[in-house]
């Protein structure tokens, strides 16, 4: 039924459709309304026996899903950025036990300086603990993944982050397809662990492996985690039987017919590079873009597939490996290398700044110019830098670089959006 | 009579055998059907205090449940020496996730178990001080502060053993450890620090709170059995000696134990819903001197020149615990 729907809304509405059994969180923006509407539905007994638990911490979350997952119960959390850090030991752990848990980031910028708004630094910090991280561009696409992701995590026995940009779709209204529950429970069969504590058949869990196995342990558990790479299509293709809607799957060209230059992006600024290239297009120039929708596992072999043709890429991404640059563009550069195709970094949206349809159209005018430096930050305010390197440079006890730039910046009364 | 080395279980601290006691009140170690829970043929070390109180506690709480019984234990000695893969000491369901998560991966088993309405279904989590009072301490406390129906089990050796040796927020007063060596101008660790954590989980209100000695194995059966009548947060704080960590002979574990309980030191108490209800009177006190005397961990306070001032404020410690707890029977 369509509906117009607060993106946090629609996931938990979608979460709900899942049947979990139990839930715990911690409140985080902008994570709130999507536990808060969980909790509701809960308490109201919307949700069957289910348990949500209000603990005293993400770790908490997390703790308290392992041990639920480890008894049988299909279970789901919600998180970001300081949230997603805190409960960091215990993300590694869940992998580790591979353990079908379901969480979604709502993507926030990592602190100091604390910043409530979107980027992809908290997500991108644990890329590699064993999780599959889905992207969403759309609330649509938020909803429609939870449903896979519960599916995917089963079957794999490995949990699934549902990556969705804070604010920019948790807190958006649209207009949301919410399927049917016979829909989604004939897609979705009850969990059936792999694993399960039980007094009638007893197993020990998490004990310890010596040099003598790890390898091989981690061996299996890579071997397991990319079997994902194949069935995330089939998931999304059996979602779409099911659904008629297309949602999820690992990787999606738009405009690539013909494309010389390709942008590629995670999330809801899909939608932006999109119109864009829709103009860029009109203008005669051949620019195409690539959605990753599924960051981990890399789809190393099916982005290949889908730039090997281009002459340029641009990765535009909402993070920063400080001292470093890009952290898709490496990926992408792996996935591309042994072609002859530069590789641009653009640093874009970091903690919520705007990226503008004009600033990427800008870009890609650039990139066909040679005037990206490398990495590129994307709109990023040259005097205010200039200023303050001076500053400091002249001043031991320059104090907080945070509130000088803050003051630099309301000084030039350069917007900052 | 010349000294016997007697084999029977033991059930009070001057009672040796079961055969006195009708069938009922005898312990669950000594009976044919007892569970095993943590078998034989772990690591631990000779004495090890840690292993026997986990094989008490645990076989009674199953017994308790009706043999239907989860455990999750936090990282220490008790998880490494038991759980090497592929041997596994352990005949019970029994996870481990973290250090310091243990309460909260418990109350995940006891919702999951809620969820699918299996309340025939017990848990208990257990860990050592370590994961008690100071990493998984947050936890436990939201453990605590929900009700959830978890019995916790801390075993007190008063230091970070699995890790060699380190101080932990239950390591007494001028004890040495690794990282609070006998130098300095303070030998040991520095007095008035450290956590009570029984009191602490009084403070939260919730239904049972005990604390329990392999000194005393009878009593320990008992606080457990008690404790799993209980629906809801359940604590109990076990001392367990560490022949390792403490510097004591192996075959002294027993009568290391006694004597804390002996001196004062560790006072043997249940407590509900935050009031204490019940304790067990000291009926051979001896002085701290006799207690710590025992151990490398003190033996800088022996001197030369003996610390009179510590082994002073250690003996008021222990009067002050006997006035509180009213323990001169
Ligand atoms: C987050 C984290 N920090 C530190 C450690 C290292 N560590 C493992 S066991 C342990 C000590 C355990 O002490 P305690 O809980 O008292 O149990 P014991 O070994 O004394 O029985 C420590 C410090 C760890 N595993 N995880
Ligand atoms: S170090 Fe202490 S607690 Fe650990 S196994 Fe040895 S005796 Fe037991
Ligand atoms: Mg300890």
């Amino acid at each position: 039924m369509l509906a117009q729907i607060e993106g946090s809304q629609a996931v938990a509405e979608s979460v709900v459709l899942c049947r979990p059994e139990v839930i715990a969180a911690y409140p985080i923006s902008p994570q709130t309304h999507i536990v808060e509407r969980l909790s509701r539905m809960v308490k109201h007994g919307d949700v069957g026996r289910c348990q949500y638990l209000n603990v005293e911490s993400e770790f908490a979350a997390l703790s308290v899903l392992i041990g639920a997952s480890a008894t049988g119960a299909r279970t789901y959390t919600a998180t970001t950025s300081q949230g997603l850090l805190f409960m960091a030991e215990a993300v590694y752990n869940a992998a580790g036990l591979g353990l079908p848990i379901v969480m979604t980031i709502a993507n926030r910028a990592v602190g100091a300086p604390i910043n409530i708004w979107n980027d992809h630094s908290d997500s991108m910090a644990l890329r590699d603990a064993g999780w599959v991280q889905l992207y969403a561009e759309t609330n649509q696409e938020a909803a429609d993944l939870h449903i896979q992701a519960f599916r995917l995590a089963e079957e794999l026995s490995c949990p699934v982050m549902v990556c969705m940009d804070g604010y920019i779709l948790t807190h958006a209204y649209e207009a949301v397809d919410m399927p049917a529950q016979s829909l989604v429970d004939a897609f979705l069969p009850p969990y059936s662990p792999v694993q399960v504590l039980d007094p009638k058949a007893p197993i020990s869990i998490g004990a310890m492996v010596g040099p003598e196995a790890f390898t091989e342990v981690k061996y299996l558990a890579h071997h397991q985690y990319l079997r994902a790479l194949a069935l995330i299509p089939e998931v999304a293709g059996a979602f779409a039987q099911q659904f008629q809607r297309l949602s999820g799957g690992l990787c999606s060209p738009y405009r690539m017919e013909g494309a010389s230059i390709a942008v590629v992006a995670l999330g809801s600024v899909i939608g932006t590079i999109k119109e864009a290239i829709d103009e860029l297009r009109l203008d005669g120039i051949a620019v195409g873009c690539v959605k990753i929708g599924c960051y981990r596992p890399f789809p190393m072999v099916q982005l290949r597939g889908t730039l090997e043709g281009v002459t340029r890429v641009i990765v535009v991404e909402k993070d920063l490996a400080v001292g470093m640059g890009g952290i898709v563009s490496a990926d992408v550069r792996m996935a591309l290398q042994g072609l002859p195709i530069p590789i641009h970094t653009v640093i874009a949206g970091l903690g919520g700044r705007s990226i503008p349809k004009s600033s990427l159209k800008q870009m890609v005018q650039d990139a066909r110019a040679e005037r990206l430096s490398e990495p590129h930050f994307l709109d990023l305010n040259r005097t205010v830098i200039d200023n303050e390197l001076m500053r400091r440079r002249d001043q031991r006890q320059a104090g907080p670089m945070a509130e000088q730039v803050i003051r630099a910046v309301n000084a030039i009364g350069t917007k900052v959006v | 009579m010349p000294e016997q080395r007697i084999k029977f279980y033991q059930t009070g601290t001057y009672t040796a055998g079961n055969r006195l006691l009708n069938e009922e009140a005898r312990t669950v170690q000594s009976r044919m059907d007892r569970t095993n829970s943590l078998n034989s043929g772990h690591r631990a070390c000779q004495g090890c205090g840690e292993a026997l109180g986990a094989r008490y506690a645990v076989d009674a709480a199953m017994r308790a449940a009706h043999d239907r019984l989860i455990a999750v234990n936090a990282t220490g000695c008790l998880e490494v020496f038991s759980s090497p893969y592929p041997e596994s000491a352990w005949q019970i369901p029994w996870m481990h996730s973290v250090f310091g998560n243990a309460p909260a991966v418990a109350s995940g088993v006891a919702a999951a178990l809620r969820a699918k309405g299996r309340e025939d279904v017990k848990v208990i989590a257990q860990g050592g001080d370590g994961a008690t009072v100071d990493i998984g301490f947050g936890c436990l406390s939201g453990m605590f502060e929900r009700n959830d129906d978890v019995l916790y089990l801390c075993y007190d050796n008063e230091a970070y053993m699995n890790t060699g040796i380190q101080r932990s927020g239950a390591t007494p007063p001028f004890a040495r450890t690794n990282t609070t060596q006998a130098v300095g101008e303070t030998p040991g660790n520095l007095p008035s620090t450290g956590k009570n954590l029984p009191r602490i989980a009084m403070a939260h209100g919730i239904p049972y709170v005990a604390t329990a000695s392999v000194a005393d194995l009878h009593d320990l059966e008992a606080k457990v059995t008690r404790a799993m009548a209980v629906q809801g947060a359940r604590y109990l704080h076990i001392h367990v000696p560490c022949p390792l960590g403490w510097g004591s002979d192996p075959a002294h574990t027993i009568k290391v134990a006694r004597m804390a309980v002996e001196s004062g030191l560790f006072p043997l108490f249940e407590a509900q819903f935050g009031t204490v209800v019940d304790r067990m009177p000291i009926r051979h006190k001896v002085s701290v001197e006799q207690y710590l005397e025992l151990q490398d961990r003190f033996k800088h306070l022996f001197g030369p020149p003996r610390n009179t001032d510590a082994i002073a404020a250690i003996q008021a410690i222990a009067d002050a615990n006997i006035a509180t707890y009213g323990l001169t029977a």
